[in-house]
């Protein structure tokens, strides 16, 4: 059986794989939102506005979570587990810290008068970021996951698929994130 | 790091040693229910999608009822259908359910879920030598939120206001506006939410089958190595897996405008003398949502069938299948092709005739790699020392009707032409026998070939004879005829053509259609008999390879346990296709290549 551990070395974990496919239906369903805005856009009735700068600041929170997320793998690879769970907690705490933000900036549009059925462009807005910050509860849900296998004491796991798993998947909705915003400021 | 590269390798090796050990302590729950076995959650799919295609099946039997005998009426429907069929005759509301939940159980339901979730669970792991697949768990999941879709689109059969009615493809703003018909109601919500469910499955399947094929390989199973089953269902599951996350975008934005009173979809609307608030929509934007993933659809469905069907015909002509290359370069070629194509269905919603020309061009291009498909299939047959089993009639069946229904593809793929045919009975006919016969002439195939595999027993032979004659005779009698109807002019929908004098002269016809579509109905019954018979009583299998086929599957046990191999997974030596090699009629995958062999 040893020449089939030699003979799979190579490949990439089946799990991470099954995510990168899973990554890309996302990235399919996204774009046939933001294509659809674009059709939409250059019809009559849309109406441009500006973003609430709670966005901006909301961005930079993702990023540093991305940021924390990949100290923790470091952590773990190294076998530093107090240091992991820290940095694990931390992007637990960013993701929330996040998805409240994107909650308050919709509060704030929604008080400029920005509301959801008055212009179909700024329901295009509120069903392409939701949809977005659907995606990231999921990941805080994994990450909720992640933090409770990191204090159950009972095994002491060192297997860094799961991890990495979730890894690749916080850095993806965070580069969705920035596609997103970029995709709303250019095309509006 | 090399530390971590083991723990890595012992998680892959691991996910295999574990399914082996398990299969010792399964309790009825866990071995019929919640299974995680593959190959029991093929069978399952399998049996969910057959009562999905009785039901189907029956739907059309009563419109046809309608559509044969429009003046006539029967008081034993009124018994079954109760309101619907108020005096014995069809209410129009209830036929337009009838006809769509027969397009959706019957596109989704039994030709996406019931052929690919049954043959990608069973054959995958089967046939690259996988003790299962690469999330066993994910691939459970498929087939409960399958069940789940089911349960609610099977309810919603029974609402008070009846099923969904705005047609299979759900266009707004029929399907927007709760008060556009009774089957905008509750029906059309039950239906979204069951799509949903259904999508998620078909992604969590997807997932599981594109990650298997391209990291599960037993040693020696190089990509060139796999059998054509394989490669169609690897590019059916990546279709489905980039087409479905755009339907679901639109049916997001669909359940917005419906419940939530946005108007993605919706634009200057009267309904019953009240104009609707909705401004800025376009409804035309829906149906490149959906025809995103509605022409990859067809594919979705079509492409599992063309590879069982190349299996099939390969090992029951005794040949190997003519240019294996060029059938994975031509499945490449269609799965691409799928995805530029779209806009065809839509050439008469005032699109720019330019961008009209591009997709033409595009769709007539499938026309290659398609003929490629079929002079293949041809020329492997060609001078065979063919075995008519039935899978191999049904194979055979295929590529009959794949011919049929592929021709009168290039007549609609023609933009000038389409603006007479669109929406006749000559694009029923046309996407009746190319995607919905064909592929169950695959499907049938399959079930035929591989039955023994899955039961351990045979189907009845004579039985299945009467079932492929009446079939396949029955289903040209049904949908050649309705190429002339169409041609005439007779559109699709319509619930009663005799209203109109032009349409009189084809009440004898259409009268025979209906009549055959009961024969033809019956003889799937008779297949559903042989099917539940013959895992009971059928005939033993009583030898491992009983077809001398050369996949790995036959090198299984002949009811093989979770795990799939007692012992190591064999190791794989050569390509699926060494038949009538070297004067040998077969030469099974696991035997090394020998010293004097020829080459192809």
């Amino acid at each position: 059986m040893s020449t089939v551990v030699m003979e799979q070395r190579k490949r990439i974990h089946p799990h991470k794989f099954t995510l990168w496919v899973g990554v890309a239906s996302i990235v399919m369903m996204f774009a046939g939102l933001t294509s659809a805005y674009i059709v939409k856009r250059n019809q009559a009735n849309w109406v441009t506005f500006d973003l609430p700068v709670m966005f901006w600041y909301s961005t930079v929170v993702i990023v540093i979570s991305s940021f924390t997320l990949y100290l923790s793998n470091k952590a773990f690879r190294q076998r530093e587990m107090a240091k992991y769970r820290g940095l694990v907690v931390a992007t637990l705490l960013l993701g929330i810290i996040f998805v409240i933000m994107q909650v308050v900036g919709f509060n704030l549009l929604w008080l400029k008068g920005i509301t959801l059925t008055k212009n179909v462009s700024f329901s295009f807005l509120y069903v392409i970021l939701g949809l977005h910050a659907l995606h990231v509860i999921g990941g805080v849900v994994a990450l909720v996951v992640l933090f409770a296998k990191a204090f159950s004491s009972k095994v002491r796991n060192y297997n860094i698929v799961p991890l990495e798993v979730i890894s690749t998947y916080w850095h993806f909705v965070d580069a969705l994130w920035i596609y997103l915003l970029i995709f709303l400021l250019l095309i509006r | 790091m090399s530390n971590i590269a083991t723990i890595q390798e012992a998680d892959v090796h691991g996910a295999h040693e574990t399914h082996h050990e398990h299969h010792h302590h399964e309790t009825f729950i866990s071995k019929y229910v919640f299974s995680q076995d593959h190959k029991m959650i093929a069978r399952q799919f399998l049996i969910t999608g057959m009562i999905w295609a009785i039901i189907g099946g029956l739907f059309s039997v009563l419109f046809r009822l309608q559509l044969g005998y429009p003046n006539s009426t029967f008081p034993w429907l009124e018994d079954l259908l109760g309101q619907w069929a108020k005096g014995g005759k069809l209410q129009p509301e209830f036929y337009y359910a009838l006809v769509t939940m027969h397009g959706t159980i019957l596109v989704f339901f039994v030709l996406t879920a019931g052929l690919s979730g049954t043959f990608a669970n069973f054959l995958i792991p089967l046939q690259i030598g996988a003790r299962d697949m690469a999330s066993p768990m994910l691939n459970m999941l498929s087939y409960w939120f399958f069940f789940l879709a089911s349960i609610i689109m099977f309810s919603s059969l029974f609402v008070q206001t009846g099923p969904a009615s705005g047609g299979w493809t759900i266009y707004p703003p029929l399907s927007a506006l709760g008060d556009a018909s009774s089957g905008s109601k509750i029906g059309m919500d039950l239906w979204l939410v069951s799509m949903a469910m259904f999508i998620v499955s078909s992604l969590l399947g997807g997932l599981n089958y594109i990650s298997t094929i391209l990291n599960m390989r037993t040693k020696g199973m190089s990509m060139t190595r796999l059998p054509l089953t394989i490669w169609a269902l690897f590019f059916t599951a990546v279709l489905g897996v980039l087409s479905f996350p755009v339907l679901l975008s639109g049916a997001i934005l669909l359940l917005f405008d419906r419940n939530l009173g946005t108007s993605f979809f919706l634009s200057d609307i009267v309904v019953n003398g009240k104009i609707l608030p909705n401004e800025g929509g376009s409804a035309i934007l829906f149906q490149h949502l959906f025809w995103f993933l509605g022409h990859p659809e067809v594919y979705i469905i079509l492409l599992p069938a063309m590879g069982m069907s190349s299996e099939i015909l390969s090992v029951n002509s005794r040949k190997p299948i003519f240019g294996y290359m060029a059938m994975v370069g031509s499945l490449f070629a269609i799965a691409i092709l799928a995805f530029l194509v779209w806009a065809h269905h839509m050439f008469v919603t005032g699109l720019n005739p330019l961008l009209g020309a591009f997709f033409v061009l595009l769709t007539l291009l499938i026309a290659v790699p398609s003929a490629i498909k079929v002079f293949n299939w041809l020329t492997t047959l060609w001078r065979a020392n063919i075995r008519f089993t039935p899978a191999m009639l049904f194979a055979i069946g295929f590529v009959s009707f794949f011919i049929s229904g592929g021709l009168t593809g290039i007549f609609l793929g023609n933009s000038a032409l389409d603006i007479h045919l669109h929406d006749t009975y000559f694009v029923v006919a046309h996407f009746h026998i190319v995607m919905g016969v064909a592929s169950f002439m695959g499907m049938f195939a399959g079930v035929y070939h591989w039955f023994p595999k899955m039961y351990g027993r045979f189907l009845n032979n004579t039985l299945a004879y009467i079932h492929f004659w009446i079939t396949i005779v029955g289903a040209y009698l049904i949908f050649w005829p309705m190429h002339y109807e169409g041609l005439a002019g007779m559109p699709r929908r319509y619930y009663d053509f005799s209203m109109w004098e032009s349409f009189k002269m084809f009440t004898g016809l259409n009268e025979f259609i209906s009549f055959v579509s009961m024969i033809v109905f019956a003889a799937q019954l008779l297949f559903v008999f042989n099917f539940f018979y013959s895992i009971f009583k059928g005939r033993k299998v009583t030898t491992q390879n009983p077809w001398g086929a050369n996949t790995l599957e036959w090198t299984t046990p002949i009811r093989p346990g979770h795990g799939n191999w007692p012992g190591e997974i064999p190791e794989v030596h050569r390509g699926a296709y060494d038949y009538g090699k070297d004067g040998r009629e077969f030469i099974p995958q696991t035997e090394p290549v020998g010293e004097h062999e020829s080459h192809h």
